[in-house]
């Protein structure tokens, strides 16, 4: 756990000494802002005190913003060589990969709570509903953790970061839009796995505020095979094959 | 800390990176692995870090397999890979403490160990800059210093001196043969002098397979080439007394005139050759001005080994 913690850190504050944390939290807030408060169906429009709104804005921007978060965290260590030094210390592939992984989450965390001000703002322009906002956040920040696990995944399989973010952003537009669509067109048990395939779904009755153990499980379950899958594209490098 | 290898092989698709080598490194012994691009060098050493699994075989260090405890065989390990990777958004002294944090060191110790190794290793005046600012041969000092960083009991460095200057390469040197002393050194170079002056035996590896193993003297002896002396003797004495007396000399086999008149070139096959000569120009009555022997260089032998 100690190691984990050790790399974590060392990306956490690689984010924050380089520029790169304060655009993204500067490109996430400003446009969340923009959404929730200032254009379409924002929160005046809506007609009640709630953070619908924002939910919806920020589900898409974290949609963007989370590949361009895991884009590097391997594929950069393995092109440079770094991911050698480092698993030749005392270092399992599963630590790297879940150090990446508690790094970008805890730069979305950052990214949430800077939005909290959203939050204190609609409780001055009426009664909100504190159980589903709540909810709306758990929804965001499991959603990140899925897209996270499939982004670090991508961000494995190659040494070139414009790719990790390409096929990372394609496997999110699977699970946010197109099983989504598909599901809607085929019928019958394939159907309806393919539905449960689907993020927004999971997304949309969190942030409603019903919190469904079904939707809890599907987004911890993405995340967890996305990292195993890192992990397991890491230690590809030693499958021995048999019989020779 | 030995190391020992037993039929490793290593396969990258249907290619021997390794093909089925054995051998042992005895604790504090520092061994040279020397051979052409290509060879094997750089696959062994992962292999050895635990880096890379073998195909086939086992490797041991002291006697544990470093298969069935690979975070045990780490922590004694220092590596520097390679092209010498680091991270080089990261200030010397962060990297440092970040390494001994993956290392586990004790969190007291840490600070003061990465004072010293800043010190050991040179980079008193350099520790505040970002790697990425850092001249090669500094950035090849950090990559020392972490793999120097928890005393390890083995080192592994692979090309530690390539594309650094001569007086570089004497700087990295020193400090590896300092920081070595106690410790079980593999090295690998394609620089022949180098492994000359810095290992107590060299491991020669072409295609996968080890094709010589010896100290520098005994690889000259079993390469076949007899003794070779170069003999400068006083004008005086006429060129055919001189060729005359070294002939009959016993154990002398061929004796040859070297580009001016009075230089000649004795190859024979006894040790104690040079006396044979000095008593031969006493008994013959000619002038010894120059004596040196010339030693088959260890360029030949590599030479004739990694080419076939």
């Amino acid at each position: 756990m100690n190691i984990i913690l050790t790399i974590a850190k060392r990306e956490i504050t690689l984010f924050f000494d380089s520029l790169m944390a304060y655009v993204l939290l500067v490109v996430f807030l400003g446009f969340s802002g923009f959404f929730t408060w200032l254009y379409g169906s924002d929160v005046f429009f809506a007609g009640q005190a709630s953070l619908q709104s924002f939910f919806t804005a920020a589900y898409w921007i974290l949609f963007l913003f989370i590949p361009a978060l895991t884009m590097r965290t391997i594929a950069d260590e393995s092109k440079s060589g770094t991911l050698e030094l480092l698993l030749t210390k005392p270092v399992t592939d599963w630590e790297v990969i879940a150090g990446k992984f508690l790094s970008v989450m805890a730069l979305v965390g950052v990214a949430l709570l800077l939005t909290l001000p959203y939050y204190f703002s609609v409780m001055i322009l009426g009664p909100v509903d504190h159980g589903a906002t709540i909810m709306g956040y758990l929804g965001l920040f499991l959603m990140s953790s899925a897209l996270a696990g499939i982004g670090i995944f991508a961000s494995s399989l190659t040494n070139n970061q414009i790719i990790a973010f390409i096929s990372s952003l394609l496997a999110g537009i699977f699970f946010v839009l197109i099983f989504n669509i598909i599901s809607q067109q085929i019928f019958g048990p394939v159907g309806v796995v393919i539905n449960y395939l689907s993020m927004t779904d999971h997304y949309d009755s969190i942030s409603r505020g019903v919190i469904d153990t079904r939707d809890v499980i599907y987004f911890l379950s993405v995340t967890f095979l996305g990292l195993f899958f890192a992990s397991a594209s890491l230690s590809k490098r030693n499958i021995v094959e048999e019989g020779k | 800390m030995s190391i020992r290898l037993e039929n490793v092989t290593k396969l990258f698709g249907e290619q021997y990176a390794v093909d089925d080598i054995s051998f042992e490194v005895k604790t504090g012994e520092i061994v040279g692995f020397l051979g052409p691009n290509g060879a094997g060098k750089t696959t062994t050493m992962k292999m050895i870090t635990g880096f890379l699994a073998p195909t086939a075989g086992k490797i041991f260090i002291n006697d544990q397999p470093v298969w069935e405890n690979p975070g045990a065989v780490k922590k004694i390990t220092g590596y520097l890979p390679e092209n010498n990777p680091l991270y080089y958004d990261m200030y010397v002294t962060d990297y440092l403490e970040y390494v001994a944090g993956l290392l586990q060191m004790e969190k007291g110790s840490i600070n003061q160990r990465v004072r010293e190794m800043v010190v050991v290793c040179g980079l008193d005046r350099e520790k505040h800059k970002k790697i990425g600012e850092l001249s090669k041969g500094f950035r090849q000092r950090v990559g020392l210093a972490q793999a120097l960083i928890h005393d390890p009991q083995i080192l592994i460095l692979d090309e530690p001196t390539t594309g650094l200057d001569p007086n570089q390469i004497i700087e990295i040197r020193n400090l590896i043969k300092e920081a070595g002393k106690e410790k079980t050194v593999i090295l690998s170079t394609h620089i022949l002098p180098e492994v000359e002056a810095m290992s107590d035996r060299i491991l020669i590896i072409n295609e996968g397979k080890i094709v010589a193993d010896g100290s520098p003297e005994s690889l000259r002896k079993a390469s076949g080439e007899g003794l070779t002396i170069r003999v400068k003797v006083d004008a005086e004495t006429s060129t055919e007394t001189v060729i005359e007396a070294l002939k009959s000399i016993p154990g002398v086999s061929a004796v040859d005139l070297f580009n001016d008149n009075n230089t000649f070139i004795v190859t024979g096959d006894s040790g104690d050759l040079n006396r044979l000569i000095f008593h031969s120009a006493i008994a013959n009555n000619f002038v010894l001005l120059e004596m040196t022997t010339i030693e088959t260089k260890l360029e030949d032998i590599f030479k004739e080994l990694t080419t076939t």
